[in-house]
């Protein structure tokens, strides 16, 4: 028990030390006015992002504010309507279908409910990566699927497991070790403790800790969880949904580290980290009631009344 | 501050179309025409798409045997049994017609001329449609609403390359053997029954039956169904790429998958019917027999 408070400790003072302030200026990710639709809803708008060499940085907001979009135009899988999105310097737009497959292969993605591979074993899910990768032996591929197990720590019998006989927590920590099979530079987490009891959430942290203080990686976590953003995040970037901002307003309202997030000026953004809803449930049952064509009185929202 | 979704204008195409119902018609079909042909040219260039990997990098041989065995293999009981029924539905219904006019011993050309021309092909599709590309939209359906393309993407895979290409070998392949089956079971399931139930003389039974039915005309149900089974494949993964989300996604993108390829078999039969007619008549025109 010691022993792992120590270990902890290690990592927490390797990971404090790399600041916010302390990361290298060199953008490995720029995000240079990008703006997202689906059909006729916009989802983000002109958005500027730079995230420097080996940081790791929380994105928090609300459902529906489009961070998971953002995380996936990271690595192209969703295209901006307008706007670049730059990777180590070069614009994924301008890249072919097989340079962007070789760009991602340099990123490791946690998905929300991990998207393990259904027909596969968990040792066949952490192979796949490695496999895509080519130029591997078999016995390598061996030695990494196991460390990788235990790194995240799993047992070696849950490599012959299919991923509906998993838990919650070890099906998200088999994503992990999934995503870290092929020591990417960079490590997407989509919100890697939603689901997940108090207990597995901090193993989940700890272990997005141990990954950066073991790997040199820069690390985006997209999250609603303040306990994740300010435990593990060196930046915080806080994006608001578009249908409750004014056409002049950034989308961005926060942009700094996790210490400044209490002390912020705007109101929105401390809302968010208190987790207090104020007015929200009747905004939400007002839009609610114009979209059928009814509209009630406030005081019939009310119970009991 | 608050903007809310309250501040969002009326929707000047709802308010258009309480005002003029006409409008609203010829709306609501302009929307079905565009959306129709964006699916079609969605799926062509979804197959256009898997038929370039075709000759760029092949699936490994393992996926490549999994698929086979899954869609191949496992089809084979299902598609004798409905053969083997088949045969014999015919044989009773043709034996009703024929007995009447006295023609009980042309029973057999009947049966296994239309078993190895239509029946055999069109019903090994069918169920292969039924079994397989249901099946196959409602896996990839899944797999794309619970994000494992996303992942397989995200992994430096292409998707069409690991996920549609292997199905579409598969399907293309594998349906000429099922039709062959098909057609076996039923000829045998005719003869049974003819001979064993409704005691036709077995020498003019074959005799008939070598008469009239020649190699072409197995040959003929085998190349109609290599579109068939291209046509299922390509239509099944396509829905279940672009299936829509949650559960009832996945099942419409199943329903979807069985109707299309369905009307699909239905319109490819006749037309390569003619088409190959005509390619035989045109190249021993009075009908001689090739085989």
């Amino acid at each position: 028990m010691a022993r792992r408070s120590e270990f902890v400790l290690v990592v927490d003072q390797r990971r404090k030390s790399m600041s916010f302030e302390q990361a290298s200026d060199a953008p490995i990710i720029e995000i240079r006015d990008m703006s997202i639709s689906f059909h006729d809803q916009q989802v983000l708008r002109s958005l500027d992002l730079a995230i420097p060499r080996g940081q790791t940085l929380a994105l928090i907001g609300e459902s529906g504010c489009g961070k998971t979009v953002l995380l996936k135009a990271l690595i192209g899988l969703v295209r901006p309507a307008q706007g670049e999105v730059y990777f180590d310097g070069r614009n994924l737009a301008e890249l072919n279908d097989k340079e962007l497959a070789v760009q991602r292969m340099r990123f490791g993605f946690l998905f929300q409910n991990a998207a393990l591979f259904d027909s596969m074993t968990v040792g066949q899910n952490i192979e796949f990566p490695l496999r895509e990768a080519a130029g591997r032996q078999q016995n390598e591929i061996d030695e990494i699927v196991s460390s990788r197990l235990a790194e995240v720590g799993l047992p070696e019998a849950v490599k012959s497991k299919k991923p509906a006989q998993l838990s919650g927590g070890m099906r998200k920590r088999v994503g992990l070790a999934r995503a870290l099979a092929i020591s990417p530079e960079v490590m997407l987490y989509d919100e890697p403790t939603t689901g997940l009891d108090p207990i597995v959430s901090d193993v989940i942290n700890e272990l997005i800790i141990q990954t950066r203080s073991r790997y040199p990686v820069t690390s985006i976590i997209v999250t609603h969880d303040m306990r994740t953003a300010t435990k593990v995040a060196d930046r915080v970037v806080m994006v608001y949904p578009l249908s409750r901002l004014a056409a002049s307003e950034p989308q961005i309202l926060f942009d700094g580290s996790p210490t400044e997030l209490e002390t912020a000026e705007d109101q929105r953004v401390i809302q968010f980290v208190n987790g207090e809803a104020g007015e929200r449930l009747m905004e939400m049952r007002e839009n609610s009631s114009q979209k059928h064509g009814r509209h009630l009185k406030p005081e019939s929202w009310m119970p009991d009344q | 501050m608050s903007t809310g979704a309250s501040a969002t204008p009326p929707n000047p195409v709802a308010r258009g179309r309480q005002k003029n119902p006409l409008v609203d018609v010829v709306a609501d079909w302009g929307r079905v025409v565009v959306e129709a042909a964006m699916s079609v040219g969605n799926l062509a260039l979804f197959s256009l798409n898997t038929l370039s990997w075709l000759f760029t990098r092949l699936p490994r041989r393992e996926t490549l045997l999994q698929s086979f065995y899954q869609i191949g293999v496992r089809s084979l009981p299902v598609v004798a049994l409905t053969g083997t029924f088949i045969g014999m539905v015919l044989a009773v219904q043709s034996h009703y017609q024929f007995s009447g006019l006295g023609l009980e011993t042309r029973l057999g050309a009947v049966i296994n001329m239309s078993l190895v021309r239509e029946l055999g092909p069109v019903l090994a599709a069918t169920m292969l449609a039924g079994r397989v590309g249901g099946a196959m939209a409602a896996e990839l359906g899944t797999m794309r609403v619970t994000e494992q393309i996303d992942a397989l993407s995200s992994m430096g895979a292409n998707p069409v390359q690991y996920l549609v290409v292997p199905r579409f070998l598969a399907c293309l392949f594998l349906i000429p053997t099922l039709t062959i089956m098909a057609d076996f079971m039923g000829v045998v399931g005719g003869y049974l029954y003819s001979i064993y139930f409704l005691k036709i003389d077995q020498f003019h039974y074959y005799q008939n039956s070598a008469e009239f039915v020649g190699t072409w005309d197995l040959i003929y149900g085998v190349i109609k169904s290599l579109f068939f089974g291209a046509a299922i494949a390509l239509v099944s993964c396509h829905r279940g790429f672009h299936c829509g989300a949650g559960a009832e996604g996945v099942g419409r993108a199943a329903t979807a998958a069985f109707v299309i390829s369905f009307v699909l078999i239905l319109i490819l039969d006749l037309v390569i019917g003619i088409f190959l007619d005509n390619i035989y008549l045109s190249l021993w025109p009075g009908g001689a027999s090739l085989f």
